[in-house]
């Protein structure tokens, strides 16, 4: 019985670590979505096109070489430097607010007082084709990232926990670590949209499109700094990821994670998107651990969609979520 | 000068309230039905049933499917994928426990069983909307995918996982299994997709179809004006589950042949559909058959330029098939929201008036 507790005590940690990776991913879908209400389905794409271009930055890879050397016979391979991690933050940081700029200017510009749905469409759109267009600039192939955090398990706790509980608690360090840079991440988002003048306008425009136009706010400049905003916190996500299973495809998938831990929180809040990403990390590892077994287990794959499901029959606002007011 | 409707005139409701009130559109397609009837089951050979004719003809179904629920009653579904696993599935168990029944009425009972297992993830509908019930239906998917993995039963203990179709033939010819000839298979599809284009049609222009457009346009002055959001939302999900599970059961029965299910009918599979009603038309049953054209089509023709004329590698063809097709909707979604349906309007009345525009 004691051995079942700690076990899934262990669980439950690991699940609260897990979480907060999901929270990350959550954080881009409602910043973008408080202040332009676009549903941006492209958020896990965003976050593996910057880590293919983080990876791509810092191992110094020609971009497009595998469409230029189709085209032309060439073989490029790489430009023969590597760069250091932070720089290659600073440049990929760079490239997304490019990405931001280009997203506005060439698609959110035209869609702008369509219906929520059509956007939202819109973005899966754009999901396909940023995918293509990061597989196409770096290469498909599984790659690994590593821009110095650390990793593995922590030694220290599972020494401390097996003193006290005479059981070793396995953690990653790179989760302990993702948790205190979601943290940081979170307080500079909060502090910025609480003291900053652009913090402030942020708020205006996703209070009220009109209003925040009428005393001169230019919501083009919003939405680009929006989505910059989004594609950093992307970038991070990336980062987290990336180092965690490597640079791949099922990156992107992540953002189908992210959905339900949304739907739970309430697509308009910060703190829904931390605590639901809480509630699902901790749920759905602790539903394998208990029913798994039971059931042929793999339930993490639709467990946190079933959860929001049921939620939201029951409070379709989500937990932290404005009521929804309709009038005809 | 091209298009003739001229002289054409009508002395009744019910000749003014046909589906196709034009003579030429009548008689086209009189005669498109006449020629993919009557002969292209003569000329059909392997690679063109298997590249294009089938997917083509099967995912119509599905299209129309999905058009009835995300174009005509406006609850966008991200399950599509997942409610074509439960038609998949359902004809396989049907195929294996009653060998002597007719397999097209098998496929009929694989889709009625979609319809319900459709109603079931529609209930939801009834609180929650929007996005926050398109990604809800993306419950449905995720779990039913991993329910067909998981659970032994639906596929008959079988080692591998994989479902298998066995043999099954109408009037003598096999439509199922290896032995099924081209002509026989297109034939089958093109029975249910006409019959599911017929009854789609006549249902959106009844009562039924009007209800689901006001639930569409305004849900709330729908339920004002008494239209039942319960009845009309869960029919829609009833009847567009309906067609999904032929579909499904169709992609499965007679053009794969075998399938697994996370791989035939994952999250890509509902994208690809609702990709079809996208650029298709939302809210149009040409529109369903136009995108499921375009997105059988497009990587065809797209293979056959990058990699068989240029000698690009497969790989980055299919990075660019990627790019191409999300750049297109979110072109269409700009610039024709209404899709390739509005487009060949737009071209019919330019040719109404050719060669003198005004």
């Amino acid at each position: 019985m004691m051995d079942q507790l700690i076990f899934s005590a262990e669980v439950l940690l690991n699940g609260l670590m897990t979480g907060v990776m999901y929270s990350l991913v959550a954080l881009g879908f409602v910043l973008i979505f408080k202040a332009s209400g676009v549903f941006n389905y492209a958020q896990g794409v965003l976050a593996l096109f910057a880590a293919l271009t983080l990876v791509g930055i810092m191992e110094g890879q020609v971009p497009f070489r595998h469409l230029i050397n189709a085209a032309f016979g060439t073989h490029l391979e790489n430009f023969g430097w590597t760069v250091g991690p932070v720089m290659a933050i600073l440049l990929t940081a760079g490239v997304m607010v490019i990405l931001a700029i280009a997203i506005e200017k060439l698609v959110l510009q035209h869609l702008v007082g369509q219906e929520p749905i059509i956007l939202f469409m819109a973005t899966i759109g754009l999901a396909y084709f940023l995918e293509g267009l990061g597989d196409v600039m770096w290469g498909a192939d599984i790659k690994t990232l590593d821009v110095g955090l650390p990793q593995g398990i922590s030694d220290s706790i599972e020494q401390t926990t097996a003193n006290w509980f005479g059981y070793g608690f396995f953690i990653d360090r790179l989760d302990i670590w993702a948790t205190i840079i979601a943290a940081l991440l979170v307080a500079a988002l909060v502090a910025f949209s609480q003291y900053t003048k652009q913090g402030r306008a942020m708020r205006a425009v996703a209070d009220d499109h009109q209003a925040a136009l009428s005393v001169g706010i230019s919501l083009q400049f919003i939405w680009i700094m929006v989505w910059s905003i989004a594609g950093f916190v992307a970038l991070v996500a990336g980062i987290m990821w990336g180092t965690k299973s490597g640079v791949q495809f099922s990156l992107s998938l992540i953002a189908l994670k992210a959905l339900p831990v949304l739907m739970l929180g309430g697509f308009t809040s910060i703190p829904g998107a931390i605590v639901g990403g809480l509630i699902i990390g901790v749920g759905e590892k602790l539903f394998e651990f208990w029913v798994g077994p039971l059931v042929g287990g793999a339930t993490e794959n639709w467990f946190a969609y079933v959860l929001a499901l049921i939620f939201l029959v029951f409070r379709p606002q989500g937990l932290f979520g404005e009521r929804i007011i309709e009038r005809v | 000068m091209f298009y003739r409707e001229a002289g054409d005139f009508k002395t009744s409701y019910q000749d003014d309230g046909q589906t196709f009130p034009i003579k030429l559109d009548r008689f086209s397609y009189y005669v498109i039905l006449g020629l993919a009837a009557m002969v292209v089951p003569f000329v059909i050979n392997d690679y063109w049933a298997s590249a294009v004719l089938l997917p083509f003809l099967i995912y119509a179904i599905a299209a129309i499917g999905l058009n009835i629920l995300t174009g005509y009653a406006g609850q966008v579904s991200l399950g599509t994928g997942g409610f074509m696993a439960v038609g998949a599935y359902s004809v396989y168990k049907l195929m294996t426990s009653f060998p002597d029944v007719s397999i097209l009425l098998h496929i009929l009972l694989a889709g009625g069983i979609t319809a319900l297992v459709g109603i079931a993830f529609g209930l939801p509908s009834l609180r929650i909307k929007g996005f926050y019930l398109a990604v809800a239906t993306l419950a449905a998917q995720f779990f039913l995918v991993w329910l067909f993995n998981k659970v032994p039963w639906f596929y008959n203990y079988s080692a591998s996982g994989q479902i298998t179709a066995p043999e099954r033939s109408v009037l003598g010819w096999a439509v199922t299994g290896p032995a099924a000839s081209p002509a026989a298979k297109y034939l089958v599809c093109l029975l249910f997709v006409f019959l599911a284009a017929w009854v789609a049609r006549n249902l959106t222009r009844g009562m039924i179809g009007r209800k689901w457009m006001a639930i569409r346009d305004m849900d709330i002055a729908a339920e004002i004006i008494g239209v039942n959001p319960l009845t009309a939302k869960l029919s829609a999900f009833g009847v567009s589950s309906f067609f999904v599970g032929i579909a499904g059961a169709l992609l499965f029965a007679v053009y794969l042949g075998a399938a697994e299910v996370g791989e035939a009918f994952g999250i890509n599979k509902s994208f690809l559909v609702l990709f079809m009603v996208i650029i298709g038309g939302l809210g149009s049953i040409f529109g369903s058959f136009a995108g499921a054209a375009f997105m059988v089509l497009m990587p065809v023709v797209l293979k056959n330029i990058l990699v068989g004329t240029l000698g690009w590698p497969t790989d980055l063809a299919a990075h660019i098939e990627l790019m191409i097709v999300g750049a297109l909707i979110i072109f269409f979604l700009i610039v024709e929201p209404h899709g390739l349906a509005r487009l060949w309007q737009l071209v019919k009345e330019k040719l109404r008036l050719w060669p003198f525009p005004h």
